[in-house]
């Protein structure tokens, strides 16, 4: 039993890195420009598929040949070689097709950047002075609208973007811990992306805390019409912002693409729980966010747990929106709540 | 249509046919003078086809459409004739069906039972279908298929592996040529017992809805049946994308092999996150871990990359299969398309030409007159083997494919080999089979 609890706090960590990271960036961007923003999962969507695009990049091909096989039709079979192969040798080129997907980190920051930039000045900018209901309506819009595009171009098929060859397999913890073998164990790549995770989120809390940058938009958040006054410009800082926030919720779907094969709708899976997360962590709040997001990963684990199904059937459904009403019943602000947000 | 022919009976027919498009629940009042539901009258028959366009299953539904348009294509004696060439029956002269020019329309399932039906009504009703056929699910193919049974016209089903559609939700008016759970038991315990032995500790993992309970009823009882324990089984819900969870408790429960009842986007999820677990690496009570997909599509076999290969499952028809029927129909569609077709393609092209063939036996569009011709048809060339569609139950009986992820594959398209083919005796069970229990076909409808 002790092994089965181990096992889901593990399982747990890992779900909520994935929700906290959203969460992060959909309270950065609601705390500084106060939108509500439904496109964020799309943007968690759009990071993946720089994974999928990277990819397909590094190994862009042309046919060869092969005279000794043949294809369905009986014909010669047309082999694939990637350019990578020719240029740099068949190993180093293999090595780097390997590597494809942590290589994209480098090549979806600052793609992200640009978008979440584009995003904001194209259009959530001129909805800024409106209710959220409009705000909620337009972003939603707009998250289906890159849906669809990123429909358009890779179809609806997910499409297998594989860790590198390194991280295949899991990792015995039991065995480590002088337990018996098999019992414990997690998969590599999952305790990568806790550790990114937790670099990501202690990187962004740096960022607002120790630097200049940080603490003007920190101060922006708490009262944004004081710092206007001062002649700082507000706006160009909380732009960048968003850009930073869409970096996070992209690096996010980049690092995920091994976990679920990259499809069209997986933003949409994360966004309403990420959602959930900002609520009970409470509106704006940073940390709230972090923790509500792992706090949810572990209870939704517990609960997809054999032992507690066939206690309570259907838990592993409705848990998280359980939680959320009685967190939301005994402390309407959330968690960490500040009182104000979200209630002029 | 004449309106120069202005006798008493004439004039109710074109009224009533004409009225149709204006009143729309005349066909559902059946309060029409004309002999069945959209009766041809002009120089052409239009069929619909009913497949996903959008949502998760879209990339199959647009297989689904490719073969259809290459049955048109042939029907109509364009092309190269595909297998028509090799069907038994040559009722079919390549001059449309009953001389009539085949046309069509097509609808959007979404892959949603509501959405599914809304375009099969307005395919029936607005656009004068006579026959839908299509779909990429069971909840889809019930749906439409009880909607087909009360409009009055044939509904041909296309991807739809759940007992039930030809168990208690069968209908008069539907038929399946696609296998069923039952059979992918049935064809899968030999092949499994040949090599993993008659001792394995069976875990399963279940989508919740109709599709997965019958078939972990399916796998379950014909795998205890040769001495497996099945130590769990645990139904995970539909919309679930990360299924670590569910597969970290599995090795803990002492199963040395893994089932996933899965389909689409779940399966391609689920074994995915299995092997990233590692189980396949594992060695459990002295054997090797193993993982089984009871129903394989390439549609999945695709979304879950290298991670299928070695694991077993079934699949009602592969491209690399070397009769005649199934060479001459790679050939058509692999020549128009550059690729060749899937299972869901196959299923959904047999299903047009069965249907044409039907109303030239039949000499008639009639809907009773086609289910009588269709019910205990036997054939053989539409690439499946001697194939009878049964009476009591619309279900075709033909052989079974064993299939197994491939370990080199050499394009993005050939990801399973055949490991058995699984004759029909073997899979054939009798029409009142408890898995089949509950519901009746009732009496073919003519609509109108």
């Amino acid at each position: 039993m002790m092994d089965a609890i181990i096992l889901q706090i593990l399982n747990g960590l890992d779900k909520g890195s994935a929700y906290a990271l959203i969460a992060l960036g959909l309270t950065l961007i609601f705390g500084t420009l106060g939108v509500v923003n439904f496109a964020h999962g799309a943007l968690f969507m759009i990071g993946a598929f720089c994974a999928v695009t990277l990819s397909r990049i590094i190994t862009i091909s042309h046919e060869v040949v092969d005279e000794t096989r043949t294809d369905f039709l009986g014909n010669p079979l047309k082999v694939d070689v990637p350019y990578v192969h020719d240029w740099l040798g068949k190993e180093t080129g293999d090595v780097i097709i390997d590597w494809a997907v942590p290589l994209a980190i480098l090549f979806a920051i600052p793609i992200m950047i640009l978008i979440g930039v584009i995003m904001e000045r194209g259009l959530i900018k001129h909805f800024y002075n409106r209710p959220h209901a409009d705000q909620i309506l337009v972003t939603f819009g707009l998250a289906i609208v890159l849906q669809e595009v990123i429909k358009y171009f890779y179809g609806a098929n997910p499409i297998p973007t594989p860790a590198p060859d390194a991280f295949k397999g899991s990792f015995d913890f039991g065995a480590m811990l002088g337990m018996e073998a098999n019992q414990i164990i997690y998969p590599y790549w999952r305790l990568v992306y806790f550790a990114f995770a937790a670099l990501i989120i202690g990187a962004v809390f740096a960022f607002l805390q120790f630097t200049t940058f940080g603490m003007v938009v920190r101060a922006g958040m708490a009262d944004r019409e004081t710092v206007g006054l001062l002649g700082i410009n507000i706006d160009k800082r909380f732009t960048i912002m968003f850009g930073i926030a869409a970096a996070v919720a992209g690096l996010a779907g980049v690092m995920y693409a091994p976990i679920n094969s990259p499809n069209y709708h997986m933003g949409m899976d994360f966004l309403v729980l990420s959602f959930v997360v900002v609520v009970v962590g409470g509106m704006g709040s940073l940390p709230g966010a972090v923790f509500a997001g792992f706090l949810l990963g572990i209870l939704e684990s517990f609960a997809s747990m054999k032992e507690i199904i066939d206690l309570i059937p259907g838990i592993n459904q409705i848990i998280i929106y359980l939680v959320a009403i009685l967190i939301l019943l005994t402390r309407p602000r959330g968690l960490m709540g500040r009182k104000g947000v979200m209630e002029d | 249509m004449s309106n120069s022919n202005l006798t008493r009976r004439g004039l109710l027919k074109t009224s009533a046919v004409a009225g149709a498009g204006v009143a729309l629940p005349t066909i559902f009042t059946a309060s029409s003078a004309a002999a069945f539901t959209n009766e041809p009258t002009g120089s052409t028959v239009t069929l619909g086809f009913n497949v996903p366009q959008t949502g998760p299953y879209a990339d199959e539904g647009a297989d689904e459409l490719r073969a259809y348009e290459l049955a048109v294509e042939h029907l109509n004696g364009g092309g190269d004739g595909g297998m028509m060439n090799t069907f038994s029956s040559k009722a079919l002269q390549g001059n449309g069906i009953l001389g009539k020019k085949v046309e069509y329309v097509t609808g959007d399932t979404q892959t949603k039972s509501d959405a599914a039906r809304a375009s099969a009504k307005s395919m029936i009703e607005k656009d004068g279908a006579i026959m839908i056929t299509g779909g990429s699910s069971s909840g889809v193919a019930v749906a439409v298929q009880a909607l087909c049974q009360e409009a009055g016209v044939i509904f041909m089903a296309g991807l739809t592996h759940s007992n039930d559609t030809t168990g208690k939700d069968k209908r008069a008016n539907g038929f399946r040529h696609f296998f069923n759970s039952y059979m992918s038991g049935a064809a899968l315990a030999p092949v499994l017992k040949a090599n993993y032995g008659s001792e394995r500790k069976a875990y399963h993992l279940t989508a919740d809805y109709n599709w997965g309970y019958t078939t972990e009823e399916a796998v379950r009882s014909s795998t205890e049946a040769m001495g497996w324990e099945t130590v769990a089984a645990v139904k995970t819900p539909l919309t679930q994308t990360d299924f670590s969870s569910y597969i970290a408790p599995v090795l803990q429960s002492g199963a040395d092999t893994l089932v996933l009842n899965h389909y689409g986007g779940n399966m391609v999820n689920s074994l995915t996150n299995a092997v990233q677990f590692g189980l396949r690496d594992k060695q459990v009570n002295g054997k090797d871990f193993q993982i089984i997909v009871p129903l394989y599509s390439r549609l999945m076999a695709r979304g879950a990359g290298a991670n299928v290969k070695g694991i077993f499952g079934s699949t009602n028809w592969h491209w690399s299969l070397t009769d005649e029927g199934s060479k001459a129909f790679v050939k058509s569609f692999g020549e128009k398309y550059g690729f060749p077709p899937s299972q869901a393609a196959h299923t959904t092209y047999v299903q047009t030409l069965l249907y044409a063939d039907a109303c030239e036996r039949a000499g008639s569009f009639q809907p009773c007159a086609v289910v009588e011709a269709l019910e205990d048809f036997e054939f053989d060339g539409l690439g499946n083997g001697k194939t009878l569609y049964r009476g009591d139950d619309h279900q075709c009986f033909k052989d079974v494919l064993v299939v197994k992820g491939k370990e080199n594959p050499t394009s993005e398209f050939d990801l399973l080999e055949i490991v058995e083919v699984t004759p029909a005796e073997q899979v054939t069970y009798a029409p009142d089979h408890p898995q089949f229990a509950g519901g009746a076909l009732g009496s073919c409808n003519n609509g109108a």
